[in-house]
């Protein structure tokens, strides 16, 4: 499919200006991270009593605190962060890559990736992060409604969009999809500096209308439901049937 | 990390994943510590259909925990939140059984209060070795395995 030094290339890159960056900003970043988004919360909250299933990407962990009638495994590449999501009973956080999760195939009601895949850096990576996901979900029974309770499992997905012309980012379609986005950080000034701010960048890439869907699609899912919300693109997608 | 989330764990090399040898992982030098989380009857109760029984057994035995029975007790689910009829006999049974009781306060011990703080866990496909520090396992390949 590509060349491993390529693929190489882009975890060496991602491990630079993704993940170093949320070991170093953890805490800064989580104390920011508490409103869970309404369309999240509402997917959680619908769940059955008693499924399980994962949080892929928790970050802080602050969608663990939406069901604690249900059951997720949560994961993260960022220790420090999984440090501060493991306090979510009754569920349970560890350190894990996208690409390669550590759960057994075709088991999970359900996965949730809030603002994860956007943060890899090339279209077969961020494909392979949406393939990776429906594996793990229970596979959806051919000529069942999504609706159904006893239908496959599900998983809900949001990336940042390229259309966000009233943020105060302002990007807009045509623009372009790969962006470095800076995190300030303020600080208080120490002996050995007198910087008030510290800035990191990270790297995303912005999805443009219907993007989503297409990776999904690619990834072998089936799309049930998909919007736009407050700057971000979602979708709910299960296993192809068949 | 606490027990009932290895029953949902596996090797993350994807070779493995198809090798039944890779499910449950195996604990070394398990240095556990016991937590104080509110007992949730229903919650476990719920839960409990999607525990793989035998998986938990070894896990148990290699932690050595001596109380888990055999068989995957037979507990009415706790009223759910869904449109699923529940079992007639959900309906009969108001007052918990006092043996069913105690099987349940073992398992909230056993699946959600034991926390493996140090420690490895192995697959047994491939032997790679994840480790537990601080309570937290790292599942993270080296660049090798990873593809």
């Amino acid at each position: 499919m590509y060349s491993s030094e390529a693929q190489s290339d882009s975890e060496l890159y991602e491990e630079a200006h993704v993940h170093k960056v949320y070991e170093q900003i953890a805490s800064h970043f989580s104390s920011t991270r508490y409103k869970p988004w309404p369309i999240v919360e509402r997917f959680l909250k619908d769940l059955p009593d008693g499924s399980v299933g994962l949080d892929v990407g928790c970050g802080n962990g602050k969608y663990l605190a939406v069901n604690p009638n249900v059951f997720i495994i949560a994961s993260d590449r960022s220790n420090n962060l999984v440090k501060i999501a493991t306090k979510h009973q009754p569920h349970t956080a560890i350190v894990a890559d996208n690409l390669t999760l550590p759960h057994p195939n075709a088991s999970f009601d359900f996965a949730v990736s809030i603002a994860v895949i956007h943060h890899l850096s090339t279209p077969d990576r961020r494909i392979q992060a949406v393939a990776a996901i429906l594996s793990i979900l229970r596979p959806s029974i051919k000529g069942q409604g999504g609706g159904s309770q006893n239908n496959g499992g599900k998983t809900l997905i949001y990336v940042w969009a390229l259309e966000q012309e009233h943020s105060r980012r302002g990007w807009k379609e045509g623009d372009e999809q790969d962006v470095m986005v800076p995190w300030v950080m303020k600080q208080k000034p120490t002996a050995e500096s007198s910087e008030e701010s510290k800035t990191f960048n990270r790297y995303y890439h912005l999805y443009r209308q219907g993007e989503l869907e297409h990776d999904i699609a690619e990834a072998g899912g089936l799309v049930l439901e998909s919007g736009y919300e407050k700057d971000n693109w979602w979708a709910i997608a299960i296993r192809k049937p068949g | 990390m606490k027990i009932l989330t290895v029953n949902f764990l596996t090797c993350a090399v994807k070779a493995c994943k198809t090798s039944p040898l890779s499910f449950p992982l195996h604990f070394r030098d398990a240095e556990l510590e016991q937590s104080d989380i509110g007992y949730n009857p229903s919650f476990l109760r719920n839960i409990l259909p999607r525990v793989d029984w035998e998986a938990l057994k070894v896990t148990a035995t290699e932690l050595g925990f001596t109380t888990v029975p055999s068989e995957k007790p037979n507990l009415d689910p706790a009223p759910s939140n869904t449109d699923l009829p529940a079992p007639e006999t959900a309906m009969e049974t108001s007052e918990p059984d006092v043996a069913d009781e105690k099987v349940m306060r073992d398992l909230h011990t056993l699946l959600l209060e034991t926390e493996v703080r140090e420690g490895k866990m192995v697959c047994g496909n491939c032997g790679h070795e994840y480790k537990i520090k601080e309570g937290i396992a790292n599942f993270l390949l080296p660049s090798h395995l990873g593809r």
